[in-house]
């Protein structure tokens, strides 16, 4: 009996020896060298919204704009950790509640069927993303709140807010700052939780916040310079805010020409929101990151296109004698025999429920109002009559 | 001078005496971090990582192979080293500890079976041979155990059947003869170098690496303490197929032999769910000429992914999950074919992903009729052919390498075993020296983390897991070096677990990042305003006794 020989292992390496330039074609070999174009298995987004209170209803819309495009293009939801700091769908302002919208004349709603929301409200924290970010949560957080990437991954950081120069603001309390943020990609990369990462920022003097990185294979944009400020881009007169900041919208508006087998690139990406559109200048740094940024597809940190090989060998197994399976039978049957018959509705006491005693309700001392009508009687009674009546009453 | 003045002067006196000798060294010492020693110089020297692995190889030469004068000197060993010099800090060793000798009476009979299987089951009765070791049995040229053109075949138990010509000469010539015949067989059923810095991919460039070994690496998950395996069922078309399988027994039969035996590698847990409604994100093409619908492999990377969002998983662990799906296709596109990229059908008709899982398509059209069939129709899996593909994809996902073995080599498969112990020795080397190198650069950055940033709390515990991963892994490679391999893989364990417990605890949350403005900003309103009065009254006693110092100069003369 010969061992099974790996056909498609010899085919990956005579097609790597031939063919070795990145071109961008849909042939055969095209697809082999699928492999080592990315270097990736997997794709993870973290998508922060970091500001509370209505008026800031733009940011909320604008991480649920991103988190629409990445599901669509393919990242599943135990991909994505999404952190919106504020309830905006369900803000008693919200004069279309379960909605947040992205144009105005409520065109599109990001806020979706199926969105799920993984850190919220008050657990939006500096702590609980840089703990998100470095793994080090306790063990008692389940599987969604994780951040289990490793170092195949590539994932895409979107944190949007109200910034400065050098910091992020989180909940109006607390911030984070640029060295921080740099000391904590760098914690990813000691312990290869990613691949590659993609950061994308949208607040004011966004730029500050990429100048301190130093670790490998990271790219960044940033939606403002220091010292310009992000703007946003259009108020809805029905609901009164500001529904998206101008970065975040062109964006959106990108990404949502882009398809899961779509071959736009980095570059692409880098020309979104001119300085015609956005009045303030968007910037980027690639001086991280090792591929030609003309090579990276947009799938490639947006999308998640898995590579797929062809199973070539099988294990020849032999089906054992029926024994194996009989003994299971019984053994299954002994346990499910009852020892004693339930019927549904003995297990809850009906009787009670049905006809019950009315609540003893506890006794409160009468209150404000009761008590002020009666001073006033008394009082009263007392200018009228004098005081000399009060030993009758106490 | 008046006794207020004097009594205001040693009151100053005294106040700043107070503060410096009491309250700097209270103040620093409630203000100070609680780090625990860390032994820093052993951390620094797992910097550098000098591996040696050492392979028992025993060569058991049978009747007729050895010439009687060669056969005096027997048993012999022999010690045969090879450097390799990875990096700057990655030196790596292999011994190869052979020990030569003949065969015993009850080995010659064992070798006298009809197959070559055979034979080995027979011989591993007699002895078994420890972990990591390769026993390869030198048989006579004229032997007709092994087949037309075989000259080497490969056991499920770490055996060798190597056929070789007897010699004449000086008994040197003739043992680097048989090693020459040998070494094939190490590179089959030992490490190979490749697998190695494969395994130390973690510390070396990528770029040190070649191709295939990058798409392994690729492939298979990273060394974790616990897998979980899902086995899902879907079905589209409930309403035509009521598909049954016996899931519980064909894991049990099939594919815990081999989750036993690597369980000293990690914990295992298999679940398994079936989908009703569950589609396929590509739409088939129908081929005439095959009168099927084909899947072409390009669309195959699009299928995964609308079907990820239905399997759960399990929210209790963070360990890596590997999914297993077997789609039943539904009437209106049976039969499903996949095709490979040349265009040709493929056998197992199933594919997988890279650290992710495999789908395999069953198809049922010819399990019963369609015209005549009442609906739905009950249709049984067979359970031995998903397995069979499924056991392969598992064995690829978790790192069991494809042997690519030379011509004339006879590799018997590991059929119901899951893997053969010689497999699951390669798969221990290359995780033992991945665990090794992983725990060592987890240490190494943790303790330069610690260093750097002096406000980090180190607790006790903490401390403790870092002194436990650091006795580990020197002990891991120390067995290494012994050449016990099970040893070895169980200290790899323990530092890896200690090493991943003590980077990702929580309490080592680096917030305490102070810019020095806001180190001033906080101790300035505080410390202020106590010490100028202080530093005044002083400035004005040391001038006071200057200027007397000054008058009494001036009386002098």
């Amino acid at each position: 009996m010969m061992g099974s020989l790996n056909i498609l292992g010899i085919l990956t390496v005579s097609f790597v020896l031939f063919h070795f330039s990145v071109t961008q074609t849909n042939d055969v070999e095209g697809r082999a060298r699928q492999f080592f174009r990315s270097g990736h298995t997997n794709n993870w987004a973290v998508l922060v919204c970091t500001s509370r209170f209505w008026f800031n209803y733009r940011h909320v819309a604008n991480s649920l704009s991103v988190y629409r495009s990445v599901k669509r293009l393919g990242i599943p939801d135990s991909h994505i950790v999404l952190m919106l700091a504020d309830d905006m769908a369900c803000n008693h302002r919200n004069p279309k509640p379960a909605t947040v919208f992205s144009h105005k004349n409520m065109e599109l709603n990001v806020y979706g069927d199926d969105v799920e929301v993984d850190y919220r409200g008050y657990e939006v924290t500096v702590e609980n993303f840089l703990r998100v970010l470095t793994g080090r949560l306790p063990p008692s957080t389940p599987r969604s709140k994780r951040l289990l990437s490793d170092d195949h991954s590539n994932i895409l950081i979107y944190l949007t807010g109200h910034g400065g120069n050098g910091f992020l603001k989180f909940q109006d309390s607390e911030e984070i700052s640029n060295v921080e943020l740099a000391d904590a990609f760098e914690q990813m990369w000691q312990k290869r939780r990613y691949h590659e990462l993609l950061f994308i920022i949208d607040t004011c003097q966004g730029a500050s916040m990429y100048e301190r990185f130093y670790s490998p294979n990271i790219m960044a944009l940033a939606s403002s310079q220091v010292g310009e400020d992000s703007l946003s881009h259009q108020p809805d007169l029905a609901i009164g805010v500001h529904l998206m900041d101008r970065y975040t919208f062109y964006l959106l508006e990108f990404l949502e020409d882009i398809h899961p087998a779509s071959q736009a690139n980095m570059n692409d990406l880098f020309k979104v929101c001119p300085k015609s559109q956005c009045v303030s200048t968007p910037g980027h740094r690639t001086d991280l990151f090792q591929r030609d940024p003309g090579s990276v597809l947009i799938t490639d940190f947006f999308g998640s296109v898995r590579k797929v090989e062809i199973t070539m060998e099988t294990i020849d197994l032999t089906a054992a004698a029926e024994p194996l399976l009989e003994e299971k039978e019984t053994r299954v049957f002994a346990e499910d025999s009852p020892t004693q018959m339930l019927s549904y509705v003995d297990q809850l006491p009906v009787a009670e429920i049905i006809h019950q005693k009315p609540k003893q309700k506890n006794w409160h001392p009468p209150d404000g109002f009761i008590l002020g009508l009666w001073t006033l009687i008394i009082l009263i009674f007392f200018k009228t009559y004098g005081v000399k009546h009060l030993k009758h009453i106490f | 001078m008046d006794l207020e003045k004097q009594r205001g002067r040693n009151a100053a006196l005294a106040i700043a005496a107070v503060v410096v000798i009491v309250g700097i060294p209270l103040w620093w010492r409630t203000t100070e971090t609680y780090r625990a020693w860390l032994p820093m110089t052993q951390i620094r020297e797992l910097d550098s990582l000098h591996l040696c692995l050492t392979v028992e190889v025993e060569v058991v030469f049978a009747q007729g192979t050895l010439a009687p004068d060669h056969q005096k000197k027997l048993p012999l060993s022999q010690v045969r080293e090879q450097d390799h010099h990875v990096d700057t800090e990655t030196n790596l060793k292999y011994r190869y500890e052979t020990k030569y000798r003949t065969a015993t009476i009850m080995e010659e009979d064992a070798l006298n079976q009809p197959t070559p299987a055979e034979a080995d089951t027979a011989l591993h009765i007699l002895s078994e041979s420890a972990c990591g070791s390769v026993v390869v049995y030198v048989l006579p040229a004229s032997s007709n155990l092994l087949a037309e053109g075989v000259n080497v075949f490969v056991g499920l138990k770490r055996t060798a059947l190597v056929t070789f010509e007897q010699r004449t000469g000086p008994l040197q010539a003739v043992l680097s003869a048989i090693d020459a015949e040998v070494e094939p067989v190490l590179q089959t059923m030992s490490f190979g170098h490749r697998d190695i810095i494969a395994a130390l991919s973690n510390r070396i460039r990528l770029a040190k690496l070649s191709k295939e070994s990058l798409v392994d690496s690729m492939r298979a998950f990273k060394s974790s303490p616990g897998y979980e395996i899902t086995f899902s069922l879907l079905n589209p078309s409930p309403q035509y197929h009521k598909v049954q399988w016996d899931i519980e027994g064909a894991v049990q039969q099939y594919i815990q032999p081999l989750l036993d035996k690597m369980a000293p590698v990690s914990n295992f847990s298999v679940d398994s769910q079936i989908l009703y409604y569950a589609v396929l994100g590509v739409n088939p093409r129908f081929d005439k000429t095959a009168s099927a619908f084909t899947l072409s492999a390009d669309s195959l990377a699009h299928v995964i992914n609308p079907v990820e969002a239905r399997l759960g998983s399990n929210a209790a662990s963070s360990n890596p999950v590997l999914n297993f799906l077997l789609y039943v296709p539904d009437p209106q596109h049976s039969p499903l074919i996949i095709r490979d990229h040349r265009g040709q059908g493929v056998s197992t008709n199933a594919f997988h992903s890279p650290r992710w899982g495999g789908i395999m398509v069953y198809n049922v059209n010819d399990m019963y009729d369609k015209d005549t069939a009442s609906l739905p129709v009950n249709l049984n899996i067979d359970m031995s052919k998903v397995m069979g593909v499924f056991l392969a994809q598992l064995r690829l996902l978790l790192g069991v390498h494809q042997v690519r073995p030379p011509k004339g080599f006879e590799v018997q498969g590991p059929g119901n075993a899951g893997v053969a112990d010689w497999e699951l020795d390669r798969l221990l080397w290359s995780r033992s020296v991945e665990n090794v190198a992983t725990a060592s650069a987890t240490i190494t950055s943790l303790s330069q983390l610690l260093d750097e940033i002096g406000n980090i709390v180190i607790n006790d515990n903490i401390a403790q897991q870092v002194l436990n991963a650091v006795t580990a892994i020197q002990a891991a490679i120390a067995e290494l070096e012994a050449g016990n391999l099970a040893f070895a893989l169980q200290y790899s364990r323990e530092a890896i677990l200690a090493s991943e417990c003590a980077f990702f605890d929580p309490s080592l949350l680096h917030l305490l990042y102070f810019p020095d403005d806001q180190k001033f900003a906080i101790y300035i309103p505080l410390f202020l305003p106590m010490c100028v009065p202080i530093l005044l009254s002083l400035l004005k006693i040391v001038s006071e006794v200057r200027q007397k110092r000054a008058e009494k100069n001036a009386k002098k003369d």
